[in-house]
């Protein structure tokens, strides 16, 4: 194995962060449409929706980053990954497609508004579903030959990939309730502080399940994580997630704004971290690691000057982005 | 054998139905939002009420536009991996960066500014506002430059060697980068963007002028996408002649499709106008042609030799028919245009720019004209390098993903659903929205939502707007 620390690595790093970003922007966001059903009113639904209009669209750009950088620096995985996970990333990009027009077009039409309102939920659900399968069967491995896919197009449907999509589902639901608790005001903010209690618990349940089964995948897994000195450096994720779990429900006792969905985020930064554990050093697992699939030296390279001089000030106009529509949706006076 | 000749059909039949989707958004994003930068620009230099007015009614088409570019982008981004793994793996070291700085310099900044663009204008004053719309337009020319050079790499490839995985790895990202055509792509295509948004523009302007001849509105924005396709339209002829050069240099089988050259001239080609190019037998039927003007036209001398497709391989021939016939409709587009802009000069001249009625159906027939020549230019460049995705060095028999031919036929037929009935809602809706003129007071994307009266415009008639608003 090359050092611990070298080109491929950072790069496998950036994936990772650009990913990670990813669900914490598009996280709520997508959650935040998946609870349109439990919120039937016109005026709640207007609120909901405005609360992420105006950044919505940078959110879904860090997917983007995450698919192109993966084309950029890992060619060999993006090039096996994508047609292993074939119809759930297909049912994402459909998902997505429902949802994004629907941001303008449900603002088009009071008759066709409804239809809209269906196809917010409905793509953000099929979206977080996909992503969550596709997360599960990435994790359980792929069947890989010379440079390329040699499975199935069925392979990635295992009971293990559906219930990671139902934990991502569940998740992200859990991001947008809190969103929503941070973002509203009223009643609207009352049920989603309700609905957070539930989906917490329901996520609780989900990461349970999740990390009980993934040891069962294979045995690296389970090495990894219980053995002797390894848990040293595992055994800190569970305990954080214990000690996470413990602010947010005391956050949520206290009926406090901001920290129900920044806590909820830092245990989908602990899953998430968890995740890293186990793939390390693959970047398909078993299959492909992050050296055996990185692009030529020079490639990264290239790619890492732009990342770093691009990157912070992409964060810099994002920040200043989600400032200028800070605090909460008032459908009193107006949004926008 | 078969199957997997299936599969490539089916694969390419569905990136071309994605991208052609995808490709007339921002060729109108890319227009739209330099004019509503010009637009803001023009509003804060002099206050006019009606530049915030025609603002604020294009802004609301620009955002649904978007968002439908938007959607059908991220499509796009994911399909390299999922349709043509092969291409991904051998082309990512290569082409993977130049995308992945579009990302960088372009997306994240349209969309980090596209919200204070379409929503912002009250909460952060115009003069920052003003500087979001600048970022949202700088951002749509810089993904045009980054993904016009992932093209143009793939047509006429430069500074990469070959290394032992038979991935293409770049010697020199310079070379790589401003390969031989990408400067000429990359201004056709801009002007292309400009062109289809002025004619869009030109066509709403003539509607409603039609109507009535003396709103304000529609007259400043007839007037002005007039003066851009006057003035557009035969620099973009030239610019044209000047790519057509190029490709003659680079790729030489790509303007024997496009000419129709099944046979080698020696003495001088003829320009065929129009024929029935018949691929088996090689020759085109029922040809008009003038003798000589081909060699005149790219070798500029009448006696000229020029070489036809029975110099090269049979296997290595583009489909002549399309690439043959999409050419000549986009360059008969192209003659339209001129006209019109010429027509509207002489009009305006007359000092009947405003009431003339020929000239207002002229040019509401050509409102689409901008986005079929798009197509047509961009089926002519993408069949013409045909059988390679990167030109004389990969086959795109080589390129595809190991699938089975079933799976890319349900999410062929899955994309088709779902765009035809999202994208034609979207269109039914900016047609609404065109079908009003230009309004005293505009209010902007949220203007017409009754939980948000308070609309975004500071100019005078905001008042006015929101009791209009109300009823």
């Amino acid at each position: 194995m090359t050092g611990l620390i070298d080109i491929p690595m950072i790069w496998a790093f950036i994936i990772a962060f650009a990913v990670f970003v990813y669900v914490v922007m598009d996280g709520f966001d997508l959650g935040l449409g998946m609870l349109f059903p439990l919120f039937p009113h016109k005026r709640d639904r207007d609120v909901m929706m405005n609360s992420v209009a105006p950044v919505w669209d940078g959110n879904e750009t860090w997917l983007v980053l995450g698919g192109g950088g993966l084309f950029a620096a890992f060619p060999l995985a993006y090039a096996v990954l994508m047609p292993a996970l074939y119809t759930p990333m297909i049912a994402m990009l459909i998902g997505l497609v429902f949802r994004g027009v629907a941001f303008e077009f449900r603002w088009r039409s009071q008759r066709e508004r409804n239809r809209w309102d269906v196809a917010f939920a409905g793509g953000s659900l099929l979206a977080a579903l996909a992503q969550g399968i596709a997360l599960g069967a990435i994790l359980q491995g792929v069947h890989v030959e010379g440079r390329a896919y040699a499975g199935g197009w069925w392979d990635w449907l295992t009971p293990f990939s559906v219930l990671t999509g139902i934990a991502l589902v569940i998740g992200y639901a859990l991001l947008g309730a809190t969103w929503l608790v941070m973002k509203t005001t009223g009643d609207l903010r009352e049920k989603a502080y309700h609905l957070s209690w539930w989906l917490l618990f329901a996520m609780l349940a989900a990461i349970g399940t999740v990390s009980l089964a993934t040891p069962f995948l294979d045995v690296e897994y389970a090495r990894r994580w219980f053995t002797w000195p390894n848990i040293l450096f595992t055994a800190p994720v569970p305990i954080a997630v214990a000690a996470v779990t413990a602010l947010l429900l005391r956050s949520l006792a206290l009926r406090q704004d901001y920290r129900p969905f920044f806590l909820a985020l830092a245990l989908f930064a602990l899953s998430y971290a968890g995740l890293g554990i186990s793939m390390y050093p693959y970047i398909v697992p078993r299959s492909i690691t992050i050296w055996q699939g990185a692009a030529p030296h020079n490639s990264q390279v290239f790619m890492l000057v732009g990342v770093a001089v691009l990157v912070p000030i992409i964060l810099a106009y994002t920040a200043w982005a989600y400032w200028v529509f800070r605090g909460k949706v008032d459908p009193e006076s107006g949004y926008h | 054998m078969f199957d997997g000749f299936d599969a490539v059909v089916l694969a390419r039949a569905q990136f071309a139905f994605t991208m052609s989707f995808h490709i007339v958004f921002p060729a109108f994003s890319i227009g739209l939002a330099s004019y509503l930068a010009v637009l803001e620009a023009l509003w804060l230099w002099s206050g006019r009420e009606v530049f915030i007015n025609l603002f604020n009614y294009w802004l609301k088409i620009f955002a649904i536009a978007f968002g439908m570019g938007v959607v059908s982008g991220v499509v796009m981004s994911y399909q390299f991996g999922t349709n043509w793994a092969a291409f991904s793996d051998k082309t990512g070291p290569v082409i993977g960066p130049l995308m992945a700085y579009e990302v960088l310099t372009a997306f994240f900044l349209e969309a980090g500014f596209l919200g204070v663009m379409l929503f912002g204008l009250k909460r952060v004053g115009p003069k920052l506002h003003f500087l979001a719309t600048l970022m949202v337009a700088i951002g749509t020319l810089v993904s045009a430059f980054w993904i016009l050079s992932a093209n143009s790499w793939m047509q006429t490839p430069t500074g990469h060697t070959v290394n032992a995985a038979g991935q293409f790895i770049t010697a020199d990202w310079w070379k790589v980068i401003f390969n031989p055509s990408f400067p000429y792509r990359l201004v056709h295509m801009v002007l292309a963007a400009y062109l289809t948004t002025a004619l869009v523009v030109g066509a709403v302007g003539a509607f409603h002028l039609l109507r009535d001849s003396k709103r304000e509105g529609p007259r400043v924005m007839f007037s002005m996408a007039m003066w851009m396709a006057a003035i557009v339209a035969p620099i973009q002829i030239f610019a044209g002649d000047q790519h057509g050069l190029n490709t003659l240099e680079h790729q030489p089988v790509k303007v024997m499709a496009m000419e129709g050259h099944y046979q080698s001239h020696p003495d001088g080609a003829p320009l065929i106008l129009f024929g029935l190019p018949d691929q088996t037998d090689a020759t085109v039927k029922y040809a008009i042609q003038i003798p000589k003007l081909s060699s005149l036209i790219l070798k500029h001398s009448l006696d000229a030799p020029l070489a036809g497709l029975d110099t090269v391989p049979r296997q290595d021939w583009p489909p002549v028919p399309i690439t043959f016939w999409s050419f000549r409709i986009m360059v008969g587009l192209g003659f339209l245009m001129m006209g019109l802009g010429l027509f509207s000069l002489w009009l305006r001249w007359r000092g009947r720019l405003y009431d003339s009625r020929p000239l207002h159906y002229f040019a509401m027939a050509m409102g689409p004209a901008g986005f079929i020549a798009v197509l047509a230019g961009w089926i002519t460049t993408e069949t013409g390098r045909q059988p390679f995705t990167v030109y004389g060095l990969l086959r795109t028999a080589d390129s595809v993903s190991p699938l089975a031919a079933p799976a890319v036929a349900s999410s062929l037929i899955a994309f088709v659903i779902v765009y035809f009935l999202l994208f034609s809602a979207g269109i039914v809706y900016i047609l609404r929205l065109m079908a009003e003129p230009p309004h005293h007071g505009e209010e902007g994307p949220r203007g017409d939502a009754p939980t948000r009266a308070a609309g975004i415009t500071p100019a005078s008639g905001t008042t006015a707007a929101r009791g209009q608003g109300a009823a």
